[in-house]
């Protein structure tokens, strides 16, 4: 049982952090019609930041919330410079082009910080383990993953919802040429959002780095399950991308902590060992496919009609 | 204007490949392709190895007995079938003597047919998988390193004499992490309470298996993650609280280039290995000391058996005189291991890996204050790996 609860909330720390990504890249993906292969590349730059600033500052919350407001600089002149050149071509031009911009971001990473990777030495105070109930002693930072991720995906919520900004954002995913043609200047509109899926994207690698370390090539593995959560949540839908992202953390999750145990009971072990990685690795795509079987516009559809 | 220059460079392209293509077995030369990891979040690796070869390179002086040493370093990227393919491009446009390299038991056996199957000799400086030291081995194949069993059945024995009674395992989904899994399994005395195989390259978040070795009872934790992996779960096993509750005891995960991203949480943690770099050769020494002159770094053993792969083609094509159309006595020369390990001498099984010695490692800090790897004893002598039956070569 407490084993069960500690791997619920693996799965939500794994579902926030996805969930931080994921809106992102349906928002830009939904409002600007733009396929951003790069938005992984905003993850990594957000934890290699993370890592100069907390080495200079020597304190891991400043290097954190240093790191934020530079990634979200990157995401503004990424989209002014090369991204906004695309809006009018088509998905596969977008998709080369942002391909190529994960090349330009890796290669520019390992220039200026090496191939070796780096890490985030966590202070002291966060590097253990906090008893949640007796018996089950959950690593801090892990619990602060999961504060942070749900704070700001509230914030998130309620700045979509609530605000004039997030008014216009959500018309803008719901019909782009209408409130173009009301007078909302697009174009700002357009630069503002993609900042803010960039600081998203930095805040889940800043926050992901210490755990996993900051690597070249750390977004794209990530970033496909990222497309995973939004085509499953409804492209466009922060709504969709916040349920399925908790989805996929869980199912993810759950999958590499009883299915091995569970299909050892119907099988022989040898072949319970062979199917089970396989299987637990499969289990978002299987959902996924079910999703887009069942419901082909994801769980949330954002445009209608 | 713009017409011919473009017309001209297009002739220069081709003469330019035309002459690539009648490269070759060029009177004066010897041609060796090194696949490795030269990018994406392993690039770490390839680089050291590079670094290896390179100094090699210079402590042979640049010849091989009278013919020029050159090599032709390729990346796979990480992934198998840009491996595959860029072994055919090596075999193929610049039809190299040997190849050499590959850190990755999934990338080697991807690349494997099409290099045995043109006949070229492949040096493997790293991967071992259980496949090529049995059923598929090759007279074309050779081994610096290790076959994957050995060094996690030598982990068997230091669990074993460490009296651990129950064990938790976790390793990549791959080749070579099945291999791991299986040569610990048969040389541990104990139980395997638990059983782990992650996603691999993909999977860089280890909660949920950490989780389940805390809840599971067990006495000690074995792992396999070579390379950023390592760093990976080193770090989050410190962060879940379980150092200093479940010992931890590796093979590939803790290593010189890992060292600096692991720094003090690598302390004391055991692993295996057939080369340190404190064994007391002289060969060893020379290299382990020019190494650090030239990179101010300790080399991994990565490094080390790329260096020995260079030595051992070497030795080779001294003994033949250059003449290396003759393949049979480049063969049985390479056969002899005729050359100054690093790791100490050692002798080819009949399968060409590496009948050879294992030790136990720990972590300590050098004189500097540097983090580094010291032999604490020789836990396997002289051992073949357990596949070599299966090969049909005597």
């Amino acid at each position: 049982m407490l084993l069960l609860i500690e791997q619920i909330l693996n799965g939500v720390q794994l579902g926030l952090l996805l969930f931080l990504l994921a809106a992102g890249l349906t928002l830009v993906f939904g409002i600007m019609d733009l396929v951003n292969l790069a938005h992984g590349s905003l993850y990594m730059i957000g934890a290699y930041f993370a890592a100069t600033f907390v080495d200079w500052t020597g304190s891991f919350v400043l290097g954190a919330l240093l790191a934020l407001p530079a990634a979200f600089l990157v995401g503004i002149v990424l989209e002014r410079v090369a991204l906004s050149t695309l809006y009018s071509r088509d998905h596969l031009d977008q998709v080369l082009a942002t391909f190529g911009l994960i090349l330009f971001f890796n290669e520019l990473v390992r220039l200026v910080w090496g191939p070796g990777g780096r890490t985030i030495p966590l202070p002291a105070a966060l590097n253990g383990t906090v008893p949640l109930l007796p018996g089950l002693d959950y690593p801090i930072y892990r619990l602060i993953v999961i504060l942070v991720g749900g704070a700001v995906a509230f914030l998130l919520y309620w700045l979509v919802a609530k605000t004039r900004l997030g008014m216009r954002i959500r018309a803008g995913a719901s019909n782009r040429e209408m409130i173009g043609a009301l007078g909302v200047d697009i174009r700002l509109l357009y630069t503002l959002v993609f900042g803010i899926g960039a600081a998203f994207a930095a805040l889940a690698g800043i926050m992901a780095a210490p755990i996993t370390t900051a690597q070249i090539g750390m977004g794209e593995s990530i970033l496909i399950v990222a497309f995973v959560v939004i085509v499953i949540g409804g492209i466009g839908s922060i709504r969709g991308a916040f349920v399925a992202a908790l989805l996929v953390g869980m199912i993810d999750t759950m999958g590499r902590a009883f299915l091995p145990e569970l299909l050892r009971a119907i099988m022989s072990a040898p072949a319970a060992n062979t199917l089970a990685p396989a299987l637990a690795s499969m289990l978002i795509y299987l959902l996924m496919a079910l999703v887009l079987f069942l419901r082909p516009e994801g769980l949330f559809p954002a445009r209608r009609g | 204007m713009k017409a011919a220059m473009i017309g001209l460079t297009a002739a220069l392209a081709m003469l330019a490949a035309e002459a690539a293509a009648q490269g070759g077995s060029a009177p004066g030369k010897v041609k060796i392709g090194f696949v490795s990891t030269y990018t994406g979040p392993q690039a770490a690796i390839g680089a050291d190895m590079k670094n290896s070869v390179e100094l090699a390179v210079q402590h042979l002086g640049g010849k091989m007995g009278n013919l020029a040493i050159e090599m032709i370093y390729e990346d796979d990227g990480f992934k198998p079938e840009v491996g595959k393919q860029k072994s055919e491009k090596l075999i193929e446009a610049d039809k190299v003597d040997f190849i050499a390299g590959f850190i990755w038991s999934n990338v080697l056996l991807a690349s494997y047919k099409p290099i045995v199957d043109s006949q070229t000799f492949l040096i493997s400086a790293n991967a071992g998988p259980s496949q090529i030291a049995g059923e598929l081995c090759s007279p074309w194949f050779f081994s610096t390193s290790w076959q994957n069993d050995q060094t996690p059945m030598a982990m068997g024995e230091v669990l074993n004499k460490d009296g651990i009674k129950k064990l938790y395992v976790v390793a990549p989904n791959y080749p070579a992490g099945r291999d791991m899994v299986a040569g610990v399994k048969r040389t541990f005395k104990g139980l395997v309470v638990g059983e782990d195989m992650t996603k691999w390259p993909g999977q860089l978040d280890f909660a949920a298996e950490l989780s389940k070795a805390k809840a599971s009872g067990a006495d000690a934790i074995f792992t396999f993650f070579p390379g950023a992996h390592g760093v990976q779960f080193l770090t989050q096993y410190a962060q879940a609280g379980l150092k200093g509750q479940i010992p931890l005891y590796t093979t590939y995960t803790i290593d010189a280039l890992s060292l600096p991203l692991q720094k003090d949480l690598a302390l004391d943690v055991p692993g295996t290995q057939s080369w340190v770099n404190d064994l007391p050769n002289e060969a060893n020494k020379k290299y382990v000391a020019d190494f650090k002159k030239k990179h101010g770094t300790y080399p991994s053993f990565y490094g080390a058996q790329s260096y020995d792969a260079i030595m051992l083609i070497d030795s080779a094509v001294r003994a033949t005189g250059g003449n290396l159309k003759n393949k049979d006595a480049v063969r049985a020369a390479l056969k002899k291991a005729d050359f100054k390990s690093v790791r100490g001498a050692f002798k080819f099984g009949n399968n060409h890996f590496p009948i050879q010695n294992f030790y136990q490692q720990t972590v300590v800090k050098d004189a500097q204050g540097m983090l580094t790897l010291k032999t604490v004893a020789p836990i396997l002598t002289d051992h073949q790996d357990s596949y070599a039956a299966k090969c049909s070569m005597k």
